[in-house]
């Protein structure tokens, strides 16, 4: 394996909106926030950036193709702009863009910026993957959407640890309930609410087994990093944070067609974090990750993903559930500013908020939900569905 | 000689309790009283005749070699394509070979056995044909017809080796006899006075047929061990009876009781739940009614026995049925009224012409592709194989899956995804032989399923483009009962 990026990459600065039903709002709004406090967390000048990454997904509800949308709102003076789009991971992937720049010396100075607003559409959930996926899919792809999706893989966790559908909803509510909790300390959440186990579990049906609060909210929002060499970092700030793992992994078609797949994990998240703990020098994520945001687009996606970033044994993440694991005073925090559920899902703000938040916990500036001495954060970001995804893990430190 | 030489049948799972109609509409016209008795075979809403004619089709099939049907032949009046041939549509589900005849009749309810005669005289040229009728009309709200009229298919493979009922003669009367009629952009038909079509219709027409047959060949109506006469009024079939002189027990139910007026497909299905239970040496006569009659003469050999195993028939599928109790769903499955779909249920990206043909037998037959080097199946077809310890480029043939039976991998049933009758049911299938398919599932309750099931595939209509004039036709996994 190549050597990778590890230390190469400091962030300098970042800037997340509030996010939520923005109704009064537009794109251009959102990048426009996002860009301004990144900029001054980073007390860098516009002349600075050397260009720029722009996420965004569902272009047709959202801002159009192209760079433009970041340019024109932005003003940016002629830079390289390239607008990236992998699904769920489209704002990592933009994080990513900006960290390979720099690490490859083409650029001293970068900005990643994602934005979408899903409010939008005119009704509740992502837009119809019948437009998203192409004509061919709408032929013959099942009329599926994110939460059936991913329901599937709680019918199967179920059915494989012999969980009854009440057991199986009810750790899920667990995951739920505690990020909700979280969210009530995170002044950006969309919702900022406690949600208890029983309200969860009785909640109206979605797709089953997952009914409303498995799901994550669907709002606007928008987040940006700005990015240098590490060995520039201490001229804009005291404390800069380090990548220390940048990797996706995508799909190869056989969770789709192939048997290998029991369906009860996500593959790619997997393969991502393998990758990414050896690029991190990562040898026992369990004991040396001090918090993390994954991509709990559903309780059981988050559910899955403690097991297959090696946080918890194969089939054992109930037990972690059960023991508090993950909660905000636990061994390994997870969603400590509510996730996905709790600050909704503008798609391609996702990968860069998560960033966000772990890049505040390190520089210890969390507020009331800051961890205690965090060192390594990971963030993880699934685009598609379980059967056919997009994952990007990205590990960050506080220390060179 | 020529004859039938298999034979299938397709109701669908939905029976609606004619009461429930009455409940609604009674209160307008009291006399429909008389015919709200019994219940009637309802398509669901991703049913049509296309997919009902599938489905009979695939009943007759039941094993035979689909290469050796020569020709496909639909009658309906009832069809979802004034262009774009249906008939088609059925042979390319069913995987038939593209060097066939195929052809839709319509225009009477005796279009199914118009068909069937032309199939017996392509039988004479050496051509077995697969004839299928099949109708789903629609009654208007509080007409008579709302409570007679049910959906169903029949299909009868025509041919010259193992005849199970042999073909021995026909004698047809053609009528311009306007008791029901609908134009071609019309949804609703209109009728005459019902006692005029019961006297000068069913009470002469039908024996005209049915007397010019046994003149013809020289017999009786007593050598006849069944009757079928297509008529769904219990009062003139009553009367029929008499006047051909026939006795009761020689009448073929016209199964309006339990399935209802099945329009171009009555004749034939009739025929089938005839052969159902006929036996070598019975002579059956067959009558369709409209515009006219048919009268067709056959005698079941003792290849009948042969062919019966595995096949559901009228039989089968009668006894397969789930209660359609609220009326409003029978409005909205049948396209009666219409419903508030919502923005995403409007939300119809127009479909390629272009990528329908390209991806061909994928579509229609759920063809895909097995690896010759590792003989993994695949779905949809690929060109480099799927199994990661092989990846062999182009290496493929093609395999279907439509005829493959599967187990239920995973489900969902999702309330937010767009459906006719929520929730939209879905999951992964793993196929015997492997390969694995994330397909829709319908004709099921969510609470029903397991991991583990037993699935069959199903042709069905995947949506509705009313707008720019399309319906897209794909396959979806049914529970094995």
């Amino acid at each position: 394996m190549a050597k990778g990026i590890k230390n190469e990459v400091a962030v300098i600065g970042m800037g997340c909106t509030k996010f939520g039903e923005l109704w009064d709002k537009t794109s251009s709004d959102l990048i426009v926030d996002a860009y301004k406090e990144a900029m001054e967390d980073a007390g860098i000048e516009k002349k600075d950036i050397d260009a720029a990454w722009f996420g965004s997904c569902v272009d047709d509800v959202n801002v159009g193709k192209g760079g433009f949308p970041l340019t024109k709102a932005l003003k940016l003076p002629f830079i390289p702009v390239t607008r990236v789009e992998n699904f769920c991971a489209s704002g990592t992937e933009a994080f990513r863009g900006a960290c390979y720049a720099v690490a490859s010396g083409a650029c001293d100075i970068a900005l990643a910026l994602g934005v979408e607003k899903l409010k939008d559409t005119g009704y509740g959930g992502l837009p119809d993957f019948g437009t998203l996926m192409g004509t061919e899919s709408r032929i013959t792809s099942t009329n599926m959407t994110a939460p059936g999706g991913f329901a599937m893989m709680a019918t199967k966790y179920f059915d494989k640890y012999g969980l009854s559908p009440e057991e199986g909803k009810r750790v899920l509510a667990h995951v739920s309930s505690k990020s909700h909790h979280n969210g009530t300390l995170s002044p950006k959440a969309h919702l900022r609410r406690e949600v208890s186990v029983e309200q969860i579990m009785k909640a109206p049906m979605i797709a089953w087994p997952l009914g409303l609060f498995d799901c994550c909210g669907v709002s606007d929002g928008s987040a940006a990093a700005i990015v240098c060499r590490a060995d520039m970092a201490k001229n804009f700030r005291k404390d800069p944070i380090y990548v220390k793992a940048l990797q996706i992994a995508i799909t190869s078609a056989e969770e789709e067609s192939y048997k290998s797949w029991d369906g009860t994990h996500v593959e790619t998240t997997t393969h991502g974090a393998i990758r990414a703990y050896e690029e991190a020098g990562i040898t026992n994520p369990r004991e040396e990750i001090s918090m993390m945001e994954v991509h709990d687009c559903f309780s059981i996606t988050e559910f899955v993903t403690y097991e297959d970033l090696q946080i918890s044994p194969r089939g054992k993440a109930r037990e972690d559930v059960e023991a508090g694991f993950f909660d905000l005073d636990g061994k390994v925090p997870c969603q400590t500013d509510g996730g996905l559920k709790c600050f909704g899902h503008p798609i391609a703000a996702s990968g860069l908020r998560m960033i966000y938040e772990e890049y505040k916990q390190l520089q210890g500036k969390a507020g009331e939900r800051q961890v205690e001495n965090p060192r390594i954060g990971l963030t993880h970001n699934l685009g598609g569905f379980p059967h056919m995804s997009v994952v990007s893990v990205t590990i960050l430190g506080n220390q060179l | 000689m020529a004859g039938i030489t298999s034979y299938g049948a397709y109701i669908p799972r939905y029976r609606m309790n004619r009461k429930v109609i009455f409940d609604q509409f009674g209160w307008f016209n009291a006399a429909n009283a008389s015919v709200a008795r019994g219940e009637k075979a309802v398509a669901n809403y991703d049913e049509d005749t296309i997919t009902m004619t599938v489905a009979a089709a695939t009943d007759c099939l039941n094993g035979k070699d689909n290469q050796e049907v020569d020709g496909l032949y639909l009658a309906s009046v009832s069809l979802p394509f004034a262009e774009r041939q249906n008939a088609v549509i059925v042979s390319d589900a069913l995987d038939c070979s593209s060097n066939i005849r195929t052809a839709d009749f319509g225009g009477s309810l005796r279009s199914g056995t118009t068909a069937l005669l032309s199939a017996f005289d392509a039988a004479e040229s050496g051509r077995d044909i697969m004839v299928c009728a099949s109708d789903s009309r629609m009654g208007k709200p509080g007409s008579s017809q709302e409570y007679t009229f049910g959906d169903g298919a029949a299909a009868l493979l025509v041919g010259s080796d193992k005849v199970v009922a042999e073909f021995k003669g026909s004698f047809s009367v053609s009528h311009d006899f306007i008791d029901y009629r609908r134009l071609t952009e019309e949804k609703f038909g209109h009728d005459w006075e019902a006692r005029w079509i019961r006297d000068e219709g069913y009470g002469k027409i039908l024996p005209e047929a049915a007397f010019g047959l046994v003149k013809k060949y020289g017999l009786d109506i007593k050598d006849f061990a069944k009757i079928i006469i297509a008529c769904p009024v219990a009062a003139a079939l009553k009367e029929l009876v008499k006047i051909l002189g026939a006795k009761p027990e020689q009448i073929q139910d016209n199964m309006v009781s339990n399935v209802g007026d099945t329009g171009a497909a009555l004749s034939l299905m009739m025929f089938v739940a005839a052969l159902e239970e006929a036996k070598a040496g019975d002579k059956i006569m067959v009558l369709s009614y409209g515009n006219g009659s048919d009268a067709l003469y056959f005698e079941v050999t003792d290849e009948l026995e042969k062919v019966k195993e595995g096949k559901k028939g009228i039989k089968g599928y009668l006894s397969e049925k789930e209660d359609l109790s609220v009326y409003g769903k029978y409005l909205v499955f049948r396209n009666i009224v219409p419903l508030e779909v919502g923005i995403r249920g409007e939300e119809i990206p127009p479909t390629a012409m272009t990528v329908l043909w390209q991806q061909g037998r994928a579509v229609s037959a759920l063809v895909g592709s097995r690896c010759k080097v590792c003989g993994t199946p695949q779905y949809p077809r690929q060109r480099v194989c799927v199994n990661p310890d092989c990846g062999a480029v182009d290496q493929m043939d093609d395999y279907r899956f439509s005829d493959k039976a599967g187990t239920v991998n995973s489900y969902t049933g999702d309330n937010l995804a767009f459906c006719w009758d929520p929730p939209q049911v879905y999951g992964s299938v793993d196929f015997e032989g492997g390969g694995r398919i994330f397909l829709d599932f319908t004709d099921c309750d969510l609470n029903s399923l397991k991991v583990g099931m037993p699935v069959s595939m199903s042709f069905r209509r995947k949506y509705a483009d009313p707008q720019r004039g399309h319906y897209g036709y794909f396959w979806k996994a049914v529970p094995v009962k």
